[in-house]
C-alpha cells in the first residue's frame, strides 16, 4: 500500500512546490490600470465628477467604486473607452448626452479682476489686470472654474450655438 | 464580349420626358437677387462691397478665404442693398450670410473683364489661376472649387480628364439639355482643363438613356481628341468613383482624392463654365436649373442667375398646380428636401422638384427582415443592413469597420429597402458622430498638454518665488545680524 500512497503524495509535494516557486519567479507584473483609466481623461482636474483631481478619479475606477460615465466633460466618448478598460457594460441611458458648452465672457460685465484666468486649468483665457479677457474657444474645456471665481458672473458656460460648418445629422428615430 | 456594368445599383423610374424636351430658357432677374456667401466646399468668401456699393455685372463681390474657398461675382448689374443672414438651402435650414443684390434692369458688364483669343498659348498654372478668379466649382452638385482640384492634378500629374456626362439623379436634365445644345462649349472646356493639367487623353461618359446628348456631343468631338463614350443608365452611374471604375477599371480608394490615382473628374456644366471664363472673360454668374414634378404646371429647364429665390422661380415658370408633397433642391436621390422655396439659388442648385404624394414614399419605417436587397443594391459592395443595425446599437466603430466611409451616400439602399427604412440618414448621422468624437479626441490631446504645461509653470513659479523668499530672508538676516553688530560696538560706553 505503501507503494501507491508514497509516490503520489511525493508528486503532490513536488508539484506543489514546483507551482509555489513559478507564482513567485513567472509573477506578471499587473499594469496599473489606474494610470491607464488617467490616460483617457481630460486631465483637467475639473472636479465634476466630485474627486479632487482625474488620477483621484481614475483610481476609484480603477478600483470599482465608479461607473464608468463618470466624467461629464468627457461625453459618451470618455465613457466608452473607460467602459471598455474596466471590462465593464455601458448603461447608455444614464448619460446625459448635454450639448457642448463654452466658457463666454460678457464684456460689458468684465472689469478685468484676472481671479478666472489664474484658476483656468488649460490656460484658455487671455488678460490683465484691469483689461479685458477673453477666452479662447478651441482650449477651453468647460470645467466651470472660471464660472464659480467670477464676482461679476460675468463668464459663463453657455451652448455652443450651431452653424452650417458644426451642424451634423440628427439620430433618425426610429 | 463583356459589357461593362454597374455592381448593383437600382433603376429609378426617371421621368426624364418630364423637362427634357423643350430647350433652356433665359430666366428673367428677379426683384432681389441673394448670393450666398457660402456656395461651395471649403470657407466662406469675404464681402468686399459695402451697402449701398454700385455693382457692375460679373464684379467681384466676394473674395475667397483660404486653401480651398471660391469668390462670387455679381450675377448682375445693381446696388447691394443689405448684408445680412438668409436661410440656407441646407437640410439643416441654418442661416447663411448673404449679400442681397437689387438689379438696375440695365445689365451692364464689368469693362474689367477681358476674353482671351489663344488660351491654350497660356501656362498651364495660368489657366488653373482663371478658373479660380472665375469662381468655378463643381456644378455637378459636390461645388468642390475647381481651381483646387486642376492645381493639385497638374501638381499630382494625371493621366485621364473624364468629364461626367451621366446625370443619372431622376428628373433632372440640365446636363442632358446643355449637351444637346453647346456641345461645342463643352468640348472646348475640355481641352482647356486638359491643358491646365497636362492629362494625356480626355474621356467623356454619357448615360445611354440620352441618345440625342450622345450624337450632338459625338458630333461635336470630331477631330478634337477627345473620346465619346456610352455607359449604362443605372443610378448611381453618375457617381465619380462608379463613373470611373466603367471607364478606366481604376477603383479609387475611401476618403482620397481621385487625382491620386491618375484621374481627374469634372462635370460637363463645369467644363461650359470654364470655356465662358476663359474664352469669353465671363465668371460664373449662372447655371441651369430643371424645374420639374408633377406638382408644377411647368417643367422644364432654365439658366439662372445666381441669387434667384426659388420662390420666383417657381413662379415664373406658372408655379404648382396641386400643393407639393415634398419640395427638394437637387435630385430625388441625394437632393435636400427643403421645408419651403424662401431659398436662393446657389452655384449647385442642379434641380428644384415639387413633387406629389404619388412620387414620394411617405411609408413609416418598418422593420428589417434581413432580405438583403440593399446588399443587392449597393454600388460600393456594403452591407447596409448590418450597418444600420450596428449604428441603431451605438456601435459606430463596428460600423466603420464595415466600410461605413466607402459609403457614397447614393440613396440606393434607401431606395430599394422594402422597409422604408432612412438607411442613408442613418449613415450619415453615424460619419458625424464620428468625424465629431475624432475632432473631440484631438481636442482633449491639446487640452491635457495645455494643462500639462500650466501645472509646470505653477510648480516652477511656487519654487521661484520659494527660492527669492529664502534668499531675501537670508539677506535681511545678514543684515539685521550686520545691524546688531553695528550697534553692539556703538552701545558700551
Amino acid at each position: 500500500m505503501l507503494v501507491s500512497i508514497l509516490p503520489l503524495a511525493g508528486l503532490g509535494t513536488l508539484l506543489g512546490f514546483l507551482l509555489g516557486v513559478a507564482s513567485r519567479v513567472l509573477y506578471v507584473e499587473r499594469s496599473d490600470l489606474a494610470q491607464e483609466i488617467e490616460a483617457l481623461l481630460p486631465g483637467t482636474q475639473c472636479g465634476q465628477c466630485g474627486n479632487p483631481s482625474c488620477g483621484a478619479a481614475a483610481e476609484a475606477a480603477a478600483a470599482g467604486e465608479l461607473p464608468p460615465a463618470f466624467c461629464p466633460p468627457g461625453g459618451r466618448a470618455v465613457a466608452e473607452a473607460v467602459a471598455a478598460k474596466l471590462g465593464l457594460s455601458l448603461d447608455l441611458a444614464s448619460l446625459v448626452e448635454e450639448r457642448p458648452r463654452l466658457a463666454e465672457i460678457n464684456e460689458d460685465l468684465c472689469i478685468g479682476c484676472t481671479r478666472c484666468y489664474k484658476v483656468c486649468p488649460t490656460d484658455a483665457i487671455a488678460g490683465a489686470a484691469k483689461q479685458m479677457h477673453v477666452v479662447f474657444a478651441d482650449a477651453c474645456t468647460a470645467c466651470g472654474k472660471c464660472e464659480e471665481v467670477c464676482p461679476t458672473e460675468c463668464i459663463r458656460l453657455v451652448v455652443v450655438t450651431e452653424t452650417l460648418q458644426s451642424w451634423a445629422w440628427n439620430q433618425p428615430s426610429l | 464580349m463583356f459589357s461593362p456594368k454597374l455592381r448593383g445599383g437600382v433603376h429609378p423610374p426617371g421621368h426624364k420626358e418630364l423637362s427634357n424636351a423643350s430647350p433652356i430658357r433665359l430666366a428673367p432677374l428677379a426683384e432681389r437677387l441673394y448670393l450666398s456667401l457660402q456656395q461651395h466646399l471649403g470657407a466662406p468668401a469675404t464681402p468686399i462691397v459695402k451697402v449701398g456699393e454700385r455693382v457692375r455685372k460679373g464684379q467681384l463681390v466676394a473674395s475667397s478665404q483660404g486653401a480651398i474657398s471660391a469668390p462670387i461675382h455679381a450675377p448682375t448689374s445693381g446696388v447691394v442693398r443689405a448684408l445680412a443672414e438668409h436661410t440656407a438651402p441646407h437640410p439643416s435650414g441654418l442661416p447663411v450670410l448673404v449679400i442681397t443684390l437689387e438689379p438696375d434692369g440695365r445689365e451692364e458688364w464689368d469693362p474689367s473683364l477681358t476674353p482671351l483669343s489663344d488660351p491654350l498659348a497660356l501656362p498651364p498654372e495660368e489657366l488653373c489661376l482663371r478658373v479660380g478668379s472665375a469662381g468655378i466649382v463643381g456644378l455637378g452638385g459636390a461645388t468642390f472649387p475647381a481651381a483646387v482640384k486642376l492645381i493639385s492634378s497638374l501638381q499630382r500629374g494625371v493621366d485621364t480628364l473624364i468629364l461626367n456626362g451621366g446625370e443619372c439623379e431622376p428628373y433632372l436634365s440640365c446636363d442632358d439639355r446643355l449637351m444637346r445644345e453647346e456641345p461645342e462649349h463643352i468640348i472646348q472646356g475640355a481641352l482647356l482643363m486638359q491643358h491646365a493639367v497636362q492629362a494625356r487623353r480626355v474621356v467623356i461618359g454619357i448615360e445611354d438613356n440620352k441618345p440625342q446628348a450622345l450624337a450632338a456631343m459625338r458630333r461635336a468631338a470630331e477631330g478634337q481628341g477627345v473620346e465619346i463614350r456610352s455607359v449604362p443608365s443605372r443610378y448611381p452611374m453618375g457617381s465619380e468613383k462608379q463613373l470611373v471604375q466603367l471607364l478606366t477599371g481604376i477603383e479609387l480608394p475611401a476618403m482620397s482624392r481621385a487625382a491620386d490615382s491618375g484621374v481627374l473628374m469634372h462635370n460637363v456644366a463645369t467644363a461650359r463654365a470654364v470655356y465662358q471664363a476663359i474664352y469669353l472673360g465671363r465668371p460664373l454668374i449662372s447655371r441651369i436649373v430643371t424645374l420639374s414634378g408633377q406638382a408644377l404646371t411647368h417643367q422644364g429647364n432654365w439658366e439662372v442667375p445666381l441669387g434667384t429665390p426659388a420662390s420666383y422661380l417657381i413662379n415664373y415658370a406658372s408655379g404648382f398646380n396641386c400643393a407639393p408633397a415634398r419640395l427638394i433642391m437637387g435630385g430625388p436621390m441625394m437632393g435636400i428636401q427643403l421645408p419651403d422655396l424662401n431659398v436662393p439659388v446657389i452655384k449647385g442648385t442642379s434641380g428644384i422638384l415639387a413633387l406629389t404624394r404619388e412620387e414620394i414614399n411617405s411609408d413609416e419605417p418598418g422593420p428589417c427582415v434581413r432580405c438583403a436587397s440593399c446588399v443587392r443594391a449597393c454600388p460600393m459592395g456594403l452591407q447596409p443592413l448590418e450597418m444600420a443595425a450596428n449604428i441603431r446599437n451605438g456601435d459606430f466603430e463596428k460600423a466603420r469597420s464595415l466600410g461605413l466611409n466607402d459609403c457614397v451616400g447614393c440613396g440606393a439602399c434607401s431606395y430599394i429597402c422594402p422597409a422604408s427604412l432612412p438607411l442613408v440618414h442613418l449613415f450619415n448621422y453615424a460619419k458625424g458622430e464620428l468625424a465629431n468624437r475624432q475632432r473631440e479626441a484631438r481636442k482633449m490631446e491639446k487640452t491635457r498638454v495645455l494643462a500639462q504645461r500650466r501645472e509646470e509653470r505653477v510648480t516652477r513659479q511656487a519654487r521661484e518665488r520659494e527660492e527669492l523668499m529664502a534668499a531675501r530672508r537670508a539677506a535681511a538676516a545678514r543684515k539685521a545680524a550686520e545691524e546688531e553688530e553695528a550697534a553692539g560696538e556703538e552701545s558700551p560706553s
